[in-house]
């Protein structure tokens, strides 16, 4: 398995429009449609069709957040005017929602840099060395990326209950650190695979080792690949809920996902505030994605080739 | 649920060489090797090996060989949770994909031709797929309920309130909204993908093949098509692996006993259920052999899906 993913291709998904292959003469002919056709008509109809259908529950969700639940009973389908901010204090106050997203925060923040952190090294030696060892080692950390993991839970449950770390936010984050290093090295390893021997050999001329030439040559070089696999990492981690619904017992350590099953058991009548609930859960993706959608997108479309 | 195939639009000379000693690259690797060894490698390797001992409560008993498996298809509950749970992932599996390959490849197709707001399709189409999944199923959930749930009211409001219905609480439509709302979810993905892979087609082949006279049908079928192949292969076999992993869905919207009736059942949840909530002695031996035949299964499969998709590649071209 090689990698080839290309700083070009970094923008594979971003726009390509029609004319910009075109010469610099301006839009080739017949690519450029000044007329609306019947069949434009159809497509641009489907396109805002799906958009509708793919974002209408996401906005209910937040419509329904800034309403109250008397005036959803009464009206499923009202709109939140005048908007209503007191279930957010509700969910965030008295249903500890508060507490869920600092763990989560603290987590995914700690575990993305940690992974981002040791893939670094570990990518920068894959691309350096020439061994059979690091070959493998390399394949070894890749089979990650389609294994189901998830099922070595009850040896890793053991493993953490043993280090008496069971309920312990940091045993979220080695176990998170450690999923996201297939990913990671993998994207990190195909850009520092791009980067010319040359650099290497003069900074060793000019004396760093190799920890220095690392730092200071090469980092600085992968920072836009540095950017994708953080944004990347963020998602899923943000979005787990398999990991600490197990090794997380305590209710003060709990992340937001296994808080809201919680506090689903808890509001099933109270509407509103389960509406805002989901979205307070939501925002920080939401934030992440209008800030960084290029990462994102790389990051989806980054991967394995034969 | 992040490997993907970039369409290679040239081979890059990519500079391989040494200039890293050994030592140096171990130091380098041994972080992460660390971390991957205790907490992925270690307890993957142990899970497979607590199947085949007979275990009272977190006491290892005797090894046992098979005894755990041939007791799933043999005793109940297991004989009938089996096979029910797998039908579930495997209609996961099929909706998703036939969602994805026809809905979502329609999309990108479109979107590949225009210029105007694509990014802004783009966005929409992925917003879902970056939810947490467990907030995408209780928000369907609440949207499905059956005395308020918009959905409801939105068929009474189009006039056709006689399929208003509560959707998760009827064992035959409750599988079917499991499966509708995880397509739903994952569309963003094939459609980013798939348009990275049209994206990577030259457009002058395409060009050249319209000026000898092929029909559009034709083109799609001998240019776009094969061009596609990997990127259809790493939407299958991700497709594969997300479907048979589906936990947090199945969860929100049927709880972790997949009601009603286990119409809402997969293999995760049987899981999770057998060793934290089933009480039995032997859980620990159970649930490791439920989550080695998953894992053979998983691994096996997306082996013969990748297989299947470099013979089509050889194939189509």
């Amino acid at each position: 398995m090689t990698a080839t993913i290309t700083p070009e291709s970094r923008d594979a998904g971003a726009a390509r429009s029609g004319d910009e292959h075109g010469m610099a003469g301006g839009p080739r002919p017949g690519r450029t449609r000044r007329r609306p056709t019947f069949g434009g008509l159809a497509s641009s109809t489907f396109l805002w069709i799906y958009a509708a259908i793919s974002i209408a529950p996401l906005l209910l969700m937040l419509s329904n957040s800034l309403r109250t639940t008397q005036d959803m009973a009464k009206q499923p389908l009202g709109l939140p005017l005048p908007p209503n901010f007191t279930s957010y204090q509700k969910a965030w106050v008295t249903a500890s929602f508060d507490t869920y997203f600092f763990n989560s925060i603290f987590v995914t923040v700690a575990s993305v840099l940690l992974s981002t952190a040791v893939s670094l090294l570990a990518a920068y030696a894959f691309a350096r060395t020439r061994s059979k060892w690091f070959t493998a080692l390399e394949g070894l950390f890749l089979s990650g990326l389609m294994l189901p993991v998830y099922l070595a839970i009850l040896p890793l449950f053991f493993l953490l209950d043993s280090l008496g770390m069971v309920s312990n936010l940091w045993s979220l984050i080695l176990v998170y650190g450690a999923l996201g290093i297939p990913f990671s090295t993998f994207v990190l390893a195909s850009f520092f695979r791009q980067l010319p021997m040359e650099l290497d050999e003069a900074a060793r001329l000019d004396g760093a080792g190799p920890f220095q030439t690392f730092w200071r040559v090469h980092l600085p070089l992968v920072r836009p690949a540095i950017a994708t696999v953080i944004v990347f990492r963020f998602v899923p981690v943000w979005n787990d809920f398999f990991y600490p619904l197990i090794l997380i017992r305590d209710q003060s350590s709990y992340t937001l996902p296994v808080g809201i099953t919680r506090f689903f058991g808890e509001y099933q009548t109270d509407w509103a505030t389960l509406f805002a609930g989901l979205t307070l859960a939501t925002i920080p993706l939401v934030v992440l994605f209008l800030l960084a959608t290029k990462q994102i997108v790389s990051g989806l479309t980054a991967g394995m080739s034969k | 649920m992040s490997a993907i195939t970039v369409p290679k639009v040239r081979r890059r000379r990519v500079t391989t060489g040494v200039t890293l000693s050994r030592r140096a690259g171990m130091v380098f690797v041994l972080p992460a090797l660390l971390l991957f060894a205790v907490f992925i490698a270690y307890p993957l390797l142990t899970a497979l090996s607590y199947s085949f001992f007979d275990w009272t409560g977190i006491l290892r008993g005797d090894f046992t060989g098979l005894e755990n498996y041939v007791k799933l298809f043999t005793t109940l509950p297991y004989s009938e949770d089996i096979p029910n749970a797998f039908l579930h992932n495997i209609l996961l599996f099929i909706g998703a994909m036939v969602f994805q390959n026809t809905v979502g490849l329609g999309l990108a197709t479109l979107l590949h031709r225009r210029a105007r707001f694509k990014r802004f399709f783009q966005t929409m189409y992925t917003l879902p797929y970056l939810v947490s999944p467990l907030v995408i199923g209780y928000l369907w959930s609440l949207m499905l309920s059956p005395l308020f749930g918009p959905v409801n009211a939105v068929l009474r409001a189009i006039g056709l309130g006689e399929l208003a219905q509560p959707w998760l609480g009827n064992p035959q439509t409750a599988i079917w909204v499991v499966v509708i709302v995880t397509a739903w979810q994952w569309i963003g993905f094939p459609v980013l993908l798939y348009g990275a892979a049209l994206g990577g087609i030259p457009e002058e082949i395409d060009e050249a093949a319209s000026l000898d006279g092929a029909t559009s049908w034709q083109r799609f079928r001998s240019i776009t098509l094969p061009m596609l192949v990997p990127a259809i292969g790493t939407v299958s076999v991700l497709t594969f692996i997300g479907a048979m992993e589906a936990f947090p869905i199945p969860y929100a919207l049927g709880g972790s006993q997949g009601n009603p009736a286990g119409a809402t059942d997969v293999l995760s949840l049987l899981f999770y259920r057998t060793a934290f909530e089933s009480g039995s002695s032997n859980a620990i031996g159970t649930s490791s052999a439920i989550a080695t035949l998953l894992f053979l299964f998983i691994f096996g499969i997306s082996m013969l899906i990748t297989a299947l998709m470099r013979r089509a590649e050889r194939k189509l071209f």
